[in-house]
């Protein structure tokens, strides 16, 4: 593998649960990251998937530096990222830029789409000269299939699938190395989502860009990624390349979560093993003891209460449970 | 039409008999229209929505957002917010009753005691002010007459048997007190308080993580089995409905392009739309798949272009597309799709 | 093979060349924002155009007093003392034999500047520092915040006794720009917190906002945060309070020169006619009732006003 582009270290992310008006008080933390590690080479999608609470968006926060990190590190291009003061910080929020979920909330309604998608310019100033800022704006506005004469509209007056774009249009605008994808198909519709897809795939290809792609919805994950981490209340449980997360699961929780994933074919049904998990995700302020997944994990043993399994490759690739194994009939395999 | 595409042979034949199938129905909906009258003109939201579910049946009303799937749920129930919603045209009827001509009250009987409805965001559906065992139990008190300790009793066996652990102990909690797959069956709790005999679920399971969906799809479905409950699922997601649905009904900009058998839609799907989004639509199972995708968006429904509504983003549009609104043609008794060209579409498979 | 219309190889229906290229043509071309549509929206409403009358008459009292009426406000003709309405006077005589007509349209100029004044001292302090208190958050917020309680911890009416009071010791004769700086200013000053809560919560709620989260992604500091991201969308709610505040803050100056605090003559306003015609008013009603018409009416269209925009800017209302 090539030198990697972005390197985790050990990352830990804690809020304070704060009680108390003027004198706040902590009395516990979320541990929404807690010691998570991996690496993105040039060029790579890096899928992190997981469920509510898992700690995906809060990586993403962190890794975009909009969080600092409780401990670990984070280095992108060989640098730690939490070091970087001033022309060496400006530098990193060209080279790494970040997609968000929400098509509403994420463009300030108040701006009109050559305001949103040049403001990164302005922010920039060294990047385009004034006078070529609206030309560029308008290429970008091109290049993600959107209606260049547009660029005086308000964000109100798009669809979820343009305003995706818009999005996309401004993150592009610096001609970044990495983008976090928080979630970026996850609030449109079907016709939508695979339009906005193509198009981050489109451009990968055409920019070189590496992607680390958050998501909750795992066939969106294969469709795009290289390779895939599965998140668990802050910690990652199994990660490695598409294949082996889909075809090759071996911790309980990649392989329950694939399995309650509906498959849009009928004749399916009855064909594939069924895991059905009882209860929610605990909270993650107190997390079990151990592995946390022991409360939900049919396997669970004494063992998993005591010790907390290491992310270790036993079978073929890194997987954090004591009794990893392979199992099959959890994806059907299609032609 | 004088034929009926028949998809065993390939070939139109004469009409068979397709009303048999609808006598029986326990709900029925025909050409349904929803107007709303907003200052921006008149959305046409429903223009002639037909469709009907069988006691201990499962029908799955599939669309994207705007397609009008949850607006036809809420003129069945008869809780349109009236202004801007007005029902134009088109029947509801319930065990053979008229609903859309039915006095206020006895939609209000029917409303929870035939037809029930649970919506997709349970902390909003619920009342954040009362604890979840008073709001069941309340309901069985003034509408079953129930005493107190009996309605009490009542709705612990309820949220018993949609598997709330600790039923009893959690009767006194507040809906925020409660996850999110919980709240959810809370609110499932809720709608079967009075036995009803149609459910309507509007995207049950679209807030919920995809291992408490499973677990929330798994309860439907019994549920269903074991009261013989007829099931409308209403959601946008193939996947969910491939898992549960007997019968589909696809909805675009407030018609029924395709209905059907679930296994034969998905194997042999009729319409266009239909298609195309399959085609879309990322799977688990496969791997370096090539995504089609349905250009451009779905028409605003003040502006419905005229002809069939999918033209504009149809690959297989032509001139009489453009003129003419396809009307649903029958495939075979279970079966019809509301396309000019389903013959020669489903002749390419 | 499991799901020929995928699996199938090929698909049934030719794969899309291009990115699928939105086609937005159909949706209005004429550039809309918000505050466009709020626009758009108001003119169509009964009460706006209503109170936009009121105001525009108000308006125009105060910066043209001599378009309405020829007579001189402070020319006091002591044979007419307290007559009632008539053809020549429409709203008869006062306690000097001023015409109570005229003295009306003269004083709207300093009811509607202290009204204007005192608001805008409001909103602009109470908006600075809500801005700040919420976007700082922690520290910075609970001490503006404390601060900001002390002053709405005062009851209105004593605290402006307090102040006005103090400057001038009773008897004492302030000059007329001295007077209104000092009302303008006691009520500004016991009026901010209401605006800084407002832009408080405002700013709380758009801080939160994705679009705040993908500026600071992009590298932006925090004026530009606060400037181009936040006060465009925080503005709206403290611009309707202070709508519905000047209308509020005409009738505090009514009530400080009813009880002798305010504005004294020779200043002429609404407020100080109100206070001359307190002792008459079982003989000459008509010395009250139209100083105070004016000021209701005037009251009123402000509160319409406000209403009227609140709703043009919230959008869930359309």
């Amino acid at each position: 593998m090539s030198e990697p582009i972005l390197e985790v270290t050990d990352l830990v992310k804690h809020f304070p649960v704060q009680v108390g008006v003027l004198f706040k008080r902590t009395v516990g933390h979320v541990r929404a990251v807690d010691g998570v590690s991996f690496s993105l080479a040039r060029g790579e999608t890096l899928g992190v998937v997981g469920e509510s609470g898992c700690g995906k968006s809060t990586l993403a926060q962190v890794l975009m530096r909009l969080e600092r990190a409780t401990s670990g590190s984070v280095t992108f291009e060989g640098r730690d990222i939490f070091s970087l003061r001033g022309q060496e910080l400006r530098r990193l929020r060209r080279d790494v830029q970040i997609v968000l979920q929400d098509p509403y909330t994420s463009l300030n309604p108040r701006m009109t789409v050559g305001d949103l998608v040049g403001e990164p310019y302005e922010i920039h100033a060294d990047v385009a000269p004034r006078g070529e800022r609206r030309r560029r704006v308008q290429e970008l506005l091109e290049l993600v299939g959107l209606n260049p004469e547009h660029i005086n509209r308000y964000p109100h007056q798009f669809s979820g699938g343009q305003r995706q774009r818009i999005g996309i249009a401004r993150a592009l605008a610096l001609r970044p190395k990495v983008i976090i994808c928080d979630e970026p198909v996850s609030a449109l519709d079907v016709s939508v989502q695979a339009q906005v897809m193509n198009l981050l795939g489109e451009l990968q290809t055409r920019f070189d860009l590496s992607y680390v792609f958050i998501a909750h919805d795992l066939s969106v994950v294969r469709h795009l990624s290289t390779r895939v981490a599965v998140m668990y209340l802050g910690k990652i449980v199994e990660i490695g390349t598409d294949d082996q997360i889909y075809e090759h699961p071996t911790h309980p929780y990649t392989q329950a979560l694939l399995s309650a994933v509906p498959l849009p074919d009928p004749e399916q049904r009855g064909r594939r093993e069924v895991i059905r998990l009882t209860g929610d995700v605990p909270s993650p302020v107190d997390p079990p003891s151990g592995c946390r997944f022991r409360t939900r994990c049919w396997k669970a043993q004494d063992l998993c209460a005591q010790e907390e399994p290491p992310l270790v490759d036993r079978l073929g690739h890194p997987s954090a449970c004591h009794f990893a194994e392979e199992r099959p009939r959890i994806v059907p395999t299609s032609a | 039409m004088s034929t009926v595409y028949d998809g065993e042979s390939g070939e139109f034949v004469p009409p068979q008999e397709i009303a048999a199938a609808q006598d029986e129905s326990l709900l029925q909906v025909l050409g349904l229209q929803v107007e709303f009258r907003t200052r921006d003109g008149v959305a046409k939201v429903l223009n002639g929505v037909s469709y009907h579910v069988n006691a201990g049946e499962t029908l799955a009303v599939l669309g994207e957002s705007g397609s009008g799937k949850s607006v036809t749920a809420q003129a069945i129930m008869g809780i349109l917010d009236t202004p801007p919603a007005f029902v134009t045209g088109g029947s509801v009827t319930f065990k053979g009753e008229e609903l859309l001509t039915a006095s206020a009250e006895r939609r209000r009987m029917v409303r929870g005691e035939g037809i029930a409805m649970i919506f997709q965001d349970a902390l909003s559906a619920l009342n954040p002010v009362f604890t979840v065992g008073f709001q069941i139990a309340e309901q069985l008190r003034l509408r079953r007459g129930m005493g107190k300790a009996q309605a009490r009793a009542a709705a612990i066996e309820l949220l018993e048997q949609v598997r709330i652990p600790h039923a009893a102990g959690r009767f006194g909690d507040y809906p925020h007190q409660f996850s999110g797959g919980m709240r959810q069956r809370v609110m499932i709790a809720m709608a079967l308080a009075l036995d009803p005999e149609v459910l309507i679920a509007d995207e049950p399971t679209t807030a919920l993580d995809v291992t408490v969906q499973a677990q929330i799809m798994d309860l439907l479905a019994e549920i269903q089995r074991e009261r013989a409950m007829g099931l409308v699922l209403i959601t946008h997601d193939l996947g969910v409905v491939a898992e549960v649905a007997d019968r589909i009904a696809v909805m675009y900009a407030g018609r029924i392009v395709e209905s059907g058998g679930a296994r034969e839609i998905y194997r042999r799907p009729g319409h266009p739309y239909t298609v195309a989004l399959l085609e879309s639509l990322p799977r688990l199972d496969l791997k370096g798949q090539q995504l089609n995708t349905i250009k451009g968006l779905p028409p605003s429904l003040t502006d419905i272009p005229p002809g069939c509504p999918f033209h504009p983003r149809c690959r297989l549009a032509q001139d009489i597309c453009r003129r003419q609104v396809p009307e649903p043609v029958p495939l075979d008794a279970a079966r019809s799709s509301a396309c000019h060209f389903t013959g020669e579409l489903m002749d390419r498979v | 093979m499991s799901d020929p219309t995928v699996a199938a190889g090929e698909p049934m229906l030719e794969p899309g060349a291009d990115l699928g290229r939105d086609d937005s043509g159909r949706r209005q071309d004429r550039p809309r924002s918000l505050g466009g549509d709020a626009w758009h929206e108001l003119r169509r409403k009964p009460t706006f155009v209503v109170s936009m009358v009121i105001i525009l008459i108000v308006v125009l009292m105060a910066a043209f007093p001599w378009l309405w009426t020829h007579v001189d406000p402070n020319a006091a003709d002591l044979s007419r003392v307290r007559q009632g309405p008539s053809g020549q006077a429409w709203f008869g005589y006062d306690v000097q034999g001023s015409d109570v007509f005229a003295r009306v349209i003269y004083g709207t100029r300093a009811s509607l500047l202290v009204g204007v004044l005192s608001t805008v001292g409001a909103v602009v302090i109470g908006g600075i520092v809500g801005i700040l208190a919420g976007y700082h958050g922690r520290l910075t917020d609970s001490v503006l915040s404390r601060f900001a309680d002390i002053f709405a911890g005062m009851p209105f009416v004593l605290g402006a006794i307090v102040i006005l009071m103090t400057f001038n010791a009773p008897g004492s004769n302030p000059g007329e720009v001295r007077i209104v700086t000092q009302v303008v200013l006691s009520i500004a000053v016991l009026s901010w917190p209401v605006a800084m809560r407002i832009m408080r919560a405002a700013t709380l709620v758009a801080k939160q906002q994705d679009y705040v989260k993908a500026a600071r992604g992009l590298g932006a500091g925090p004026l530009r945060i606060i400037v181009r991201h936040l006060l465009p969308n925080t503005v709206a709610p403290v611009l309707v309070y202070a709508t519905i505040s000047l209308g509020a803050n005409i009738g505090a100056e009514a009530t400080l020169s009813y009880l002798g605090i305010g504005l004294r003559p020779p200043v002429v306003s609404w407020g100080v006619m109100i206070s001359d015609a307190k002792d008459y008013f079982t003989v000459a009603p008509h010395m009250l009732l139209f100083p105070a018409a004016f000021v209701s009416i005037t009251v009123l269209a402000f509160v319409m006003l406000g209403d009227a925009v609140r709703d043009a800017f919230d959008p869930k209302s359309r």
